[in-house]
């Protein structure tokens, strides 16, 4: 494959598009397929099948094309006719209104607004071909540009090259921490080995996440381009990705991309008749949200038992069996190729002084526009909840954001105005994690959140180190206590007190950031645990009798402290 | 032959060590009669930074590190003692005794264990979290050896032991957080496993009573783990 080759495939593609008038684009990612996207396929692809025989056979002018993610998940299935129509909640009774309507009116019942800011204040660079291209077809892919930035990576670069273009666009990984991607590959690029890895993270696993998802089910071969690239930069000839097994869209849809690009020598040994071979394979995580920590999945990998070991050794210096590894989560992945499109400085320009480059947020909760959303780093939260959002559902009052999922914090109304970037939202007590944003409005009891998350953490927490193992257990216990209504002030100091052991002692991310949800809420809604300790009343009402009362099985006077019964032996060695 | 190179030198609470550079900073501290407690790390297996006891606070690093995994760099500067880190200590021995039944004086380790000596060196008298009293088994079915899950720290040193060092690999855990259990093979009973070759390594390696050999009274019940660094250095040398 030569960059001529390249053009030819983009080429006639595009004429082959060209040669339909009309298209009508069905979403075919997992949200509208949950809801009869398919069924909705089928009808249009009958109903244009049936014109087309009516009027005499030929050659068919209008397209019913499968795509992924069109963003407003909420009002799906979504059906795209034409480039300015966009429906929502199509059955597959609409199929003939819908084919009558192309290249005419519309059909005002199913119209999806398009100019409101949910779409207009999207800036679209990790999601630009998602709702656009057909992710099954790599041609189509092509056709939008794809695999330029390889070609341009390959032919006239260097590896050092590649990685000055990204440390300039001042990216950062996506997967949670937000560590700069240039240094990272740059880490890599310089360990000492002869054999190096690179991994994508795509076991996207905080509660109601799927950005991650959505890109891979909707673009798989933008994360596969993005991990070329990488593999290019920092010398690596294998690589992973490493897919929650409960994603089996997105793990069909690689399975097909990933053999389109060896068909076409994307993918395999001498790369576009370059010295560098890359193989690629799967492997499919049993829906553990730890084997998402980088060392645990590493482990993973090899087989083993995802749990996470100390670091140092960082993966880029000893990662996966043993040797150098470069692990980026899937939307740094998928936001490469256009960096090397477009050059660093492009990308710098968009966001904030230390967080560059846009965001895919899965805005939740009590908003109305719910779903998938791609913003400027530095978009505040007013404009996400308010604008984006489209404003409070049922008019309700807004109470608190909740960003970063298990790992993150909830920040009340006094941060509306906070451009969101990685710096603000610690500051703030919260973190960008991998994005989740759940609104939540005046029902919402900021102490039952805290339970939520905290019974997350501990049914997800591995069990290896003491202080998550056992720490969140009694953390989940005694705001499980509080949200009974039984709890006292007593118990609010012990929380407090765990939560510090826990962030400083814990092995891995998840049990240092399991606190999180419960400090944040401490700091910013602290009346509401007074209320439940000190008047065993929930303000917000939530906490009811219908909690549960696990009075009855506990022992007599269970907090007075016990005095352990050591023996008389001396112990033994130490 | 140790080159040059390799020789790192660093101060621990304000003296002066040289160490290998292949030494961890409890080895270095342990050679020279500095108490760090630890609980999972067995010298002779390998180390997993699992009980968390045995943290440091290192210059220079924002987070406590493990100085059982941790290996000794040029110009390091380690503080094994503060107020801070006793803190945590004693809060998460208090954390291990509420998770199980560990009540010392009818335990067949009693004076033999490390959890015990743990506490009483640490002087921790009380428990200030709720205990859990979890009710869980006890697999006598092996013709020689017991486990109480009772007594389990879940430190994984008879994991590592058995695939370590006897390469059997019987024991593993199973479930996550806190319903993790050890097990022998695939949840079998420890009598009827086809892999387990009887040495009783993991019994002696067990720092708490949950592992033990039958018929053995309390005075009997020394465990004898000098013997890994032996093994696993001869291997060395002969690989
Ligand atoms: C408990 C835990 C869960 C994690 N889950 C994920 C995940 O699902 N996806 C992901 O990309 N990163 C996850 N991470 C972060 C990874 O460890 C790692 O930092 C990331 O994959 C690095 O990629 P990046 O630099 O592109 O962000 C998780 C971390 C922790 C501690
Ligand atoms: S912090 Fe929790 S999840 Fe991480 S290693 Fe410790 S027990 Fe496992
Ligand atoms: S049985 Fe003993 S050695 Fe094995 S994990 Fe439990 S306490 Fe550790
Ligand atoms: S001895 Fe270091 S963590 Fe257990």
């Amino acid at each position: 494959m030569s960059p001529e080759e390249l053009e030819q495939i983009a080429e006639a593609e595009r004429e082959r598009q060209a040669k339909f008038k009309h298209r009508i684009k069905v979403c075919m990612a997992a949200g509208c397929v949950s809801c009869q996207s398919e069924g909705v396929k089928a009808a249009l692809d009958k109903e244009v099948a049936a014109r087309q025989a009516a009027a005499g056979g030929g050659e068919c002018d209008c397209e019913v094309k499968c795509v992924g993610c069109m963003g407003l998940c909420a009002g799906g299935p979504l059906v795209a006719v034409g480039d300015s129509a966009l429906y929502q909640h199509v059955t597959p009774e609409d199929a003939p209104a819908l084919v009558e309507s192309v290249g005419g009116a519309p059909v005002s019942r199913l119209v999806c607004p398009t100019d409101v800011p949910f779409f207009q204040k999207q800036k679209k660079v990790v999601l630009e071909n998602c709702g656009n291209i057909d992710p099954e077809r790599i041609e189509d892919y092509i056709a939008a540009g794809g695999y330029t930035s390889l070609m341009q990576a390959l032919g006239d670069m260097t590896p050092l090259q590649v990685i000055s273009e990204i440390t300039r666009s001042g990216l950062r990984g996506r997967g949670g921490a937000g560590y700069p991607t240039g240094l990272k590959w740059s880490t890599v690029s310089k360990a000492p080995g002869e054999k190096k890895y690179v991994v994508c993270n795509a076991d996207e696993g905080d509660p109601g996440a799927f950005m991650d998802r959505s890109v891979l089910e909707s673009d798989p071969h933008r994360v596969l381009e993005g991990m070329l690239i990488a593999a290019f930069a920092v010398g690596a000839n294998e690589g992973y990705i490493y897919v929650r097994a409960e994603y089996p869209l997105a793990i069909k849809r690689l399975r097909i991309a990933i053999k389109q690009a060896e068909r076409l020598g994307l993918l395999g040994n001498n790369i576009c008749g370059s010295r560098m071979s890359f193989h690629l394979d799967l492997r499919l995580g049993a829906g553990a949200f730890v084997c998402g920590e980088e060392t645990a999945l590493l482990a993973s990998i090899e087989g083993r038992r995802g749990i996470p070991r100390p670091r140092p050794p960082y993966p880029a210096m000893e990662g996966l069996f043993g040797q150098p590894t470069l692990i980026n989560n899937v939307e740094t992945f998928a936001s490469i190729a256009p960096i090397i499109r477009h050059g660093g400085e492009w990308y710098a320009q968009i966001g904030t002084e230390k967080s560059k480059g846009t965001k895919v947020f899965a805005l939740a909760g009590s908003v109305n526009n719910t779903g998938l959303v791609e913003v400027a780093m530095g978009t505040t939260l007013r404009e996400m909840v308010y604008e984006i959002g489209g404003g409070m559902a049922e008019g309700r009052q807004f109470k608190a954001v909740q960003t970063g999922g298990p790992s993150g914090g909830c920040l009340p109304a006094q941060f509306l105005d906070m451009p969101v970037d990685y710096e603000n939202l610690a500051r703030a007590g919260s973190i960008m994690g991998s994005g989740g944003m759940i609104v939540m409005d005046d029902t919402a009891c900021m102490v039952d959140v805290a339970r939520f998350f905290m019974d997350f953490c501990m049914g997800e927490s591995c069990g290896k180190c003491v202080p998550c193992r056992v720490g969140t257990y009694h953390m989940h216990g005694l705001l499980k206590k509080i949200t009974q209504r039984r709890g006292s002030t007593a118990d609010i100091t012990q929380l407090e007190e765990l939560s510090d052991l826990l962030k400083n002692t814990s092995l891995c991310g998840l049990g240092q950031s399991a606190p999180n949800p419960v400090l944040s809420t401490l700091r910013y809604f602290a009346e509401e645990y007074k209320a439940h300790v000190e008047e065993h009343r929930c303000p917000a009402g939530v906490c009811n009798s219908e909690n549960g009362d696990d009075a009855a099985n506990e022992p007599p006077n269970p907090d007075a402290p016990v005095a352990i019964d050591l023996g008389s032996g001396k112990g033994g060695d130490q | 032959m140790i080159r040059a190179s390799t020789i790192k030198t660093l101060k621990i609470d304000d003296r002066d060590f040289s160490a290998r550079h292949d030494e961890t900073i409890l080895d270095v501290a342990r050679q020279n009669g500095i108490f760090i407690p630890k609980i999972c790390d067995l010298k002779g297996l390998s180390p997993v930074g699992a009980c968390r006891l045995c943290l440091v606070e290192v210059k220079g690093s924002n987070r406590l590190l493990p100085a059982c995994s941790t290996l000794v760099e040029e110009g390091m500067e380690v503080t094994t003692t503060t107020e801070r880190l006793q803190r945590y200590r004693r809060n998460i021995l208090e954390l291990l005794f509420t998770e199980r039944n560990h009540v010392c004086s009818v335990c067949v380790s009693n004076g033999h264990c490390e959890l015990q000596t743990l506490a009483q060196k640490l002087d921790i008298t009380h428990v200030h979290f709720r205990y859990r009293y979890p009710n869980l088994d006890v697999d006598a079915s092996h013709d020689r050896f017991s486990v109480d899950h009772n007594r389990c720290i879940l430190c994984s040193r008879c994991v590592r032991v058995c695939d370590e060092i006897e390469g059997a690999h019987t024991w593993d855990f199973m479930g996550r957080g806190i319903e993790s259990l050890v097990i022998t093979d695939l949840a079998e009973p420890w009598g009827t496993s086809e892999t387990c070759t009887g040495c009783g390594k993991c019994v002696h390696v067990c720092p708490t009573g949950a592992l033990f050999e039958k018929g053995k009274s309390v005075a009997e019940m020394l465990k004898r783990r000098e013997f890994l660094p032996y093994l696993t250095q001869m291997r060395e040398e002969h690989s």
